[in-house]
């Protein structure tokens, strides 16, 4: 008898710290039983760095803070059927959306810029210049959670989120006996 | 004293002359959520997480006289929703980030927002506040980003303590607590001062100096149940 098909996953990282990612590995040797179910497409696990065909979850951490996390994850929501936002960063933009609550001068890109590579009392910045190599995305004016870029299907609170939520959604998502998450599985850090 | 019965969700319990919904429900052990209501504070009612229908009237449970036979809803959907709604919005209000906040697992709004059943703040737009920090003084510091308004520093500080460190600034949106000098370090805010103690804020905007990390993530008062679950317990005894 054949098996039956594995569904395919992928996985990014926008404006997060990849701590996401590890917890994926958090799962442990419940891996192996998801493997079973999964096979991972696009993913900075497998080093794919394009969609060669569609997939039936797209896994994103961290939200938007430049225009190629933006490309990403249009990209994303284009070839995945179902998207999640894993983590707080991916769902109301986290860690870095901490400087959307300084963004209230005329120019506040360029205050921000400023302090962290000129004006800052500990920079050692021997150049005096903001980076502006070409190869660097632009800088949006605020850090946007993925759900006000494209639409999310589900999002799994934490940071990181732990082992047992990721498991307990996906292998539910997988088997179509998703109800919501329990109580105390919803943490926020 | 004259005793008497009233419902709660259909559960029939004791109450007393003189006692709030709330004080009768936490007597029989059914928690009702509330964030501006403390022990030991005198009731404000002012964070309507504790709304309850009393004879299909929406009231605060922590304000309102319990009556004879009157049939109070607590744990409906209609209900649930409404909650959520009321602690998403002070989600958006202020800086809420509890990845980086010192009181995660152990604030009161995050708590709520789990018994709750929020997993994500996402339906209305962040305000994003510019508020300042208040680290003047040696052994406390005031992080209002975190604020939310509830008013449990101001009556420790005036009914407890007898100081009125805080109190309430402005009116509508642009209310906010405020201090009784320039900053914190000219007040006369002590470390013993009941509202100072870490019971009184619910979130992490009062904050003890040098002792914030010395319970480690994942081992706080909320990762060991869901807020008002102490409550809760005292059904079964």
């Amino acid at each position: 008898m054949s098996e039956p098909p594995r569904a395919r996953i992928a996985t990014a990282s926008l404006a997060g710290c990849f701590g996401c990612h590890m917890a994926i590995l958090d799962m442990d040797e419940r891996l192996i039983e998801l493997t079973k179910l999964v096979e991972i497409d696009r993913s900075p696990l497998t080093d794919i760095k394009s969609f060669t065909r569609r997939a039936d979850i797209g896994i994103i951490e961290g939200g938007c803070c430049n225009e190629e996390n933006v490309h990403v994850l249009r990209d994303f929501r284009r070839n995945c059927d179902v998207l999640i936002a894993l983590g707080q960063c991916a769902i109301m933009g986290g860690l870095p959306a901490m400087r959307n609550a300084i963004m209230h001068s005329d120019e506040p890109l360029r205050e921000c810029l400023e302090e962290a590579f000129i004006s800052g009392r500990n920079i050692r910045n021997t150049t005096h210049n903001i980076p502006n190599d070409p190869a660097l995305p632009l800088l949006l004016d605020e850090v946007y959670a993925c759900s006000e870029v494209v639409e999310i299907d589900y999002q799994i609170p934490g940071c990181a989120p732990s082992g047992d939520i990721i498991f307990d959604t996906l292998s539910r998502l997988l088997t179509g006996r998703f109800r919501g998450f329990g109580r105390d599985m919803i943490k926020f850090d | 004293m004259t005793a008497f019965r009233f419902t709660i969700d259909g559960v029939e319990i004791d109450a007393r002359e003189g006692q709030t919904i709330m004080e009768a429900a936490d007597e029989a052990g059914i928690y009702i959520p509330r964030l501006c209501d403390h022990e030991g504070l005198r009731h404000q009612g002012s964070c309507r997480v504790c709304t309850v229908k009393a004879g299909g009237r929406s009231v605060s449970a922590c304000t309102q006289p319990a009556a004879a036979g009157q049939e109070v809803e607590n744990e409906t959907p209609h209900l649930g929703k409404l909650r959520r709604d009321l602690v998403e919005m002070l989600f958006h209000e202020g800086n809420h980030l509890c990845p980086i906040c010192e009181a995660s697992g152990n604030c009161e709004l995050q708590a709520m927002a789990y018994r709750l059943d929020m997993t994500a703040p996402t339906k209305f737009p962040y305000l994003e506040p510019c508020r300042a920090l208040d680290a003047s003084h040696p052994d406390i510091a005031l992080d209002r980003n975190r604020c939310i308004s509830c008013g449990r520093c101001i009556r420790a500080s005036q009914d407890v303590d007898g100081k009125g460190v805080f109190g309430y600034v402005g009116r509508g949106i642009h209310r906010h607590v405020g201090l009784s000098a320039e900053d914190l370090a000219g007040t006369d805010a002590k470390l013993a001062d009941f509202a100072i103690s870490p019971e009184v804020c619910p979130v992490g905007c009062i904050i003890r100096k040098r002792v914030g990390f010395a319970t480690p993530i994942g081992e706080r008062e909320f990762d060991k149940g869901l807020i008002g679950h102490e409550i809760e317990e005292r059904r079964h005894e």
